[in-house]
């Protein structure tokens, strides 16, 4: 008690790469739990299907470019729905529009993610009161993480990812 | 640019009014003579405007005439650019320029959809920019800013569907001082300023 431990999420980290390796010499092969595995091996490809809409798009490609680089996290562009994981709904959501993003959506094979991107696609965000717009994109598709801003940064984005990741991780499940 | 518009108005026969505005040449005619006017426009050797800029509306309600239809011209060989104005309501429809200038059909029925305005002789006179469906002309003055449906996925009929706007919170316009319009209040200083 009393004693500041620096990164405690670190060592924890550390110690169970450790003991895992430590198991691998030993015994050959390590005991994990199927679902664990396979959220795990599910949070380290997904790949984004772009769906850049306005100015967010933009900062979309940013993420993946050399700065910030998505791709780090196994989480790659993919311009086609049917193989795509996770969405990213990046921008203005006009109602001319919002059939064809639900189409989309449905082509993509299950288990599959929503990011909404930026002030328009989480409610409508400056153009909330335009005759044209959709108040945010939960209105035509399920979103799991919305990222704020407008435009938010590559780094917000990022960090939504990683956030959904986390949200992989803890409630993934096998069954569609 | 007063010897341009002296020419025009002498060699067309096709104007109601010729002035320079904001600094640029203004011509005013009628819905019937249009065609003949943007002709000359293009075709005089003093003018040869054969740019076709913009088509675009404006609306005012107060007036008999509400609509005003500005085709905007570049001239290449010259260097100057010309407003063309023509006033119409919402049944008279305006000859279409797309005879003369292949880039006036877009823009026509970019008019067309945001304001109604009708356009004779159009070929393919259909709205450009708003929804599939949509009713209503949005840049119309009395289309309120919210429009009247708006869209949600319904997960019994699976498709997505339109229903009346529903807001939860109304428009609220904080903008006192913006210099566009409502700007009526007085600022500090200028109390005095209407009096004298």
């Amino acid at each position: 008690m009393g004693v500041i431990q620096s990164k405690p999420g670190a060592t924890a980290d550390a110690a169970l790469s450790r003991a895992l390796n430590d198991e691998l010499t030993d015994k050959g092969f390590v005991v994990s739990q199927l679902d664990k595995l396979i959220t795990w091996a599910r949070t380290g490809s997904m790949w984004g299907l772009t769906f850049g809409l306005a100015c967010c798009g933009v900062e979309m490609i940013h993420c993946w470019m050399s700065r910030y680089d998505l791709d780090r996290f196994g989480f790659a562009p993919m311009p086609s729905p049917r193989s795509a994981d996770v969405m990213i709904v990046a921008g203005t959501l006009t109602n001319k529009m919002a059939p064809a993003l639900r189409k989309v959506y449905d082509q993509m094979a299950e288990p599959r993610y929503v990011i909404s991107m930026g002030s328009c696609a989480n409610g409508g965000g400056y153009y909330h009161y335009s005759y044209s717009v959709v108040r945010g994109c939960d209105r035509i598709i399920p979103v799991d993480v919305y990222v704020p801003g407008c435009p938010p940064t590559a780094e917000a984005l990022l960090y939504g990812v990683l956030q959904l990741q986390k949200k992989v991780r803890r409630t993934g499940t096998l069954v569609r | 640019m007063e010897a341009l518009g002296r020419h025009i108005v002498e060699a067309s026969s096709a104007t109601i009014a010729v002035s320079i505005r904001l600094g640029e040449l203004m011509i005013e005619t009628m819905p019937d003579k249009l065609v003949a006017l943007l002709t000359f426009l293009r075709d005089d050797p003093k003018c040869l405007f054969n740019q076709l800029v913009d088509v675009c509306g404006v609306d005012w309600p107060d007036r008999s005439q509400r609509f005003d239809v500005v085709y905007n011209l570049l001239s290449l060989k010259h260097n100057i650019r010309v407003r063309v104005k023509v006033a119409t309501d919402e049944t008279t429809p305006v000859p279409s320029a797309s005879s003369i200038f292949s880039s006036a059909g877009w823009f026509e029925r970019e008019t067309y959809d945001l304001y109604g305005v009708w356009f004779s002789d159009h070929p393919d006179l259909r709205r450009i920019l708003t929804d599939y469906g949509f009713e209503g002309h949005p840049l119309r003055k009395d289309f309120p800013l919210t429009g009247f449906v708006e869209l949600r996925w319904d997960d019994v009929q699976k498709r997505v569907i339109y229903e009346p706007v529903k807001l939860t919170q109304e428009f609220r316009r904080f903008d006192f001082l913006s210099p566009w319009e409502g700007a009526r209040q007085v600022l500090p200083g200028d109390e005095k300023a209407k009096a004298s």
